[in-house]
């Protein structure tokens, strides 16, 4: 018998012959973060500047010139255009003037690059998390793991309040990365080193509607 | 292994449970044995107490901010029961999907049979060294002894497991396997085995930090085979979670042509929907973070992004033995996040390695000796003071208080007729399931600690009912105060 036919064969016996019915599962925990508008976009900020990332906000015209402020932030004031390594699809008016596009190179060149641009698929409130999926304004998951800043965009309308509505706005069959903060470790005597593999500095560009009604 | 293991009893139903000589579920000694060495040892107790007590005071706080913690509990719970409950159907399932995304399935009775896939599996890729993200499966199967023997190298990634490998040491805790050392001793583990490591290096966290990410950087990059476990795989859709901090998973999964995944089967989720509460639960219950900065899904091969070339090995070893006990099973629930170990009396005295298995602490108290069969674990059932607080914390509410209640008596009725150890056994854990004779015969056996003066065991000194089993066996000296004791007083209000 094949080590298949086995294992599903002792979980059959396992089971026994009358199966049990199978318990309910009561999804009685919140579906919908209560918070919204305005006060959604300051859930997010708070819970991503948390984790002791930034997050800059701006309007929809300031993309550009806010992406720069976070990679002078980040980098330092003088970086090349070429250290910066942009997400195929991330929109033409968002990029940096003269940086580098990722195309269909070995990933493991992007580590020399020293920051990444990306836009997001969702971004969850509740946890600070944003979720990148693989798309091309995404860009793969290589894109933003290797350099050492990742900036994401994230404009208000892909603000969700807690992880059942992320999760649903999500496609399961496209390589997901949800990014909490930098990458960090507790492993030495539980004190929170933050970046150990992956990016030590995250910026998020946070891009609000103009408030109706002033 | 000692070489008095008695006949191995057969389980309830005959099923096989995980094969002895390989692998690392059992340990050298029992457990009152193997904790009288960890607390004599005032430097691990010291680490231990810190680290748990971090770990705890963040878990309370990110647990309390959740109103619907309790909902999001039972449907973690429920949502476990009926997985199990179709256990082979998911499984099929699951295993459609991951082909049908081009991955490639396989299946493992044994860590035998499983070490033997990976390996041939590497193998066949040319390349001389795998690197590795934290997999409990993998640690349970003895993978790396395996691949090692075959020649090749093995490279762990987590920080902790590096430590760990680098120290030739055994992991101790589930979350943070190098819990047991702290930075001075890590600093001296890096500084001798890290080729080329900067000779200043300090014991600052950041810098030793720093030293791993260094070390493992180029590692990273020329890997061709990366060896995985997984948190969860959905059924529906074939994807595969894994949820980390440091971004080691994300280089693993991400930069090799090869990808192999080893999980255990109860890991299956019937829906993608499923995670939107284990998703809430393990974070917040694992390192008391509202989420792990990184979370990993990938289904089958994604054509331009990551490997090529995915396996996903399904693990049984032992596990459909748990699955035939009904009481027993529920331990196939537990999603590794490790909050049983950081509220444990026991845990936080002994430390991880009395276990003697990878999982330690109240879930390596039930899930150990049923992967085996209890009578290669036959003290851990007992390695707990039946305070319940593991319960109380657990994200899937496993009742680990009442399945320790149940193995003790398996345990008692494996033997053949019942013997003097038997028949106290069974008193024991009747004691111990009751609140006020477990305190009467817990300060009986303080008492017997002043009799003993200091000797280090303490046989024939416990009133009836136990007198009965330290007639024939040791119990380790019993602290001044109870586990109850003194976790009143330091933890209670
Ligand atoms: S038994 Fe529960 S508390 Fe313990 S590790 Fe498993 S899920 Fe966590």
């Amino acid at each position: 018998m094949s080590a298949r036919e086995d294992v599903l064969g002792r979980i059959r016996q396992a089971l026994g012959e009358t199966r049990a019915a199978v318990p309910e599962v009561v999804r009685d925990y919140r579906q919908e973060h209560p918070t919204t508008g305005p006060e959604l976009l300051d859930l997010v900020v708070d819970r991503v500047e948390d984790y002791r990332a930034t997050v800059l906000r701006c309007a929809p015209a300031d993309v550009a010139a806010t992406v720069r402020a976070a990679l002078d932030q980040a980098l330092g004031a003088g970086w090349a255009a070429g250290d910066v390594v942009v997400a195929p699809g991330l929109p033409q008016e968002w990029r940096p003037e003269g940086c580098d596009v990722d195309d269909d190179r070995p990933a493991v060149q992007l580590a020399d690059r020293a920051a990444s641009v990306t836009a997001v698929a969702v971004a969850i409130a509740e946890t600070g998390t944003l979720v990148l999926d693989g798309s091309p304004a995404c860009g793969r998951r290589a894109l933003s793991l290797l350099p050492d800043c990742l900036v994401c965009v994230v404009t208000a309308d892909q603000v969700v309040g807690g992880v059942p509505e992320g999760l649903a706005r999500l496609d399961p069959l496209r390589p997901l990365t949800m990014v909490s903060g930098p990458s960090a470790t507790s492993d030495i005597e539980l004190e929170r080193v933050e970046g150990v593999h992956g990016p030590r500095t995250l910026v998020v560009v946070l891009v609000q509607p103009p408030r109706v009604g002033g | 292994m000692t070489a008095t293991v008695p006949p191995k009893a057969p389980t309830f139903l005959g099923l096989p449970t995980a094969p002895r000589g390989v692998g690392h579920l059992r340990g050298d000694q029992s457990f009152p044995d193997a904790a009288r060495g960890a607390l004599r040892d005032g430097q691990l107790r010291a680490n231990l107490g810190h680290a748990t007590s971090t770990i705890r005071g963040k878990r309370a706080r990110v647990v309390a901010e959740v109103p619907d913690w309790e909902q999001l509990r039972a449907a973690g719970k429920a949502l476990k029961a009926a997985t199990m409950a179709r256990l082979d159907e998911h499984l099929e399932e699951l295993e459609r999907q991951v082909t049908a995304r081009g991955g490639v399935v396989h299946w493992a009775r044994d860590a035998n049979e499983a070490n033997e896939i990976v390996t041939r599996l590497v193998l066949a890729t040319g390349a001389p060294e795998v690197v590795k993200v934290k997999s409990m499966a993998t640690q349970e199967i003895g993978l790396n002894e395996a691949l090692e023997a075959a020649g090749l190298d093995v490279f762990e990634t987590d920080l902790a497991e590096l430590i760990v490998q680098l120290g030739e040491d055994q992991p101790s805790h589930i979350l943070v396997p190098a819990i047991h050392k702290n930075r001075a001793e890590i600093r001296e583990i890096f500084a001798r085995t890290i080729p080329g490591v900067d000779p200043g290096l300090t014991d600052d966290p950041r810098r030793l930090a720093m030293a791993a990410r260094q070390h493992l950087r180029e590692r990273f990059l020329r890997a061709r085979v990366a060896v995985s476990g997984a948190n969860f795989a959905v059924a529906e859709t074939g994807t595969l979670t894994v949820v980390e901090s440091e971004g080691n998973g994300r280089m693993c999964l991400t930069l090799p042509e090869t990808l192999i995944t080893v999980m255990g089967i109860e890991k299956v989720v019937p829906t993608w929907r499923d995670l939107e509460v284990f998703l809430q639960l393990l974070p917040r219950s694992s390192t008391g973070e509202r989420m792990n900065p990184y979370t990993s899904t990938w289904a089958g091969v994604t054509p331009g992004d990551g490997p090529q070339e995915f396996h996903l090995v399904l693990l049984d070893n032992g596990r459909t033995a748990v699955l035939a006990d009904e009481v027993g099973r529920e331990a196939l629930h537990c999603i590794r996040c490790s909050a049983c170990l950081n509220v444990c009396p026991v845990y936080e005295r002994t430390g991880g390695h009395s276990y003697g298995s990878v999982y330690p602490g109240p879930i390596g108290a039930i899930l150990s000796p049923q992967l085996t069969g209890v009578e290669d674990n036959a003290s851990l059932p007992y390695a707990s003071s039946l305070c319940g607080a593991c319960f109380e914390v657990c994200p899937v509410a496993i009742d680990i208080p009442s399945i320790l209640v149940h193995l003790r008596a398996e345990h008692v009725e494996a033997q053949e007729k019942p013997t003097a150890e038997g028949l106290a056994f069974t008193a024991l854990a009747r004691a111990m399931s009751n609140p006020r004779l477990w305190h009467l015969a817990q300060r009986a056996a303080g008492l017997g600690r002043l009799l003993s003066r200091g000797r280090p065991t303490l046989p024939n000194a416990l009133p009836p009912p136990v007198s009965g089993w330290t007639r024939s066996r040791d119990l380790p000296t019993p602290p001044a105060r109870t586990f109850v004791q003194q976790w009143t007083e330091e933890h209670g209000r």
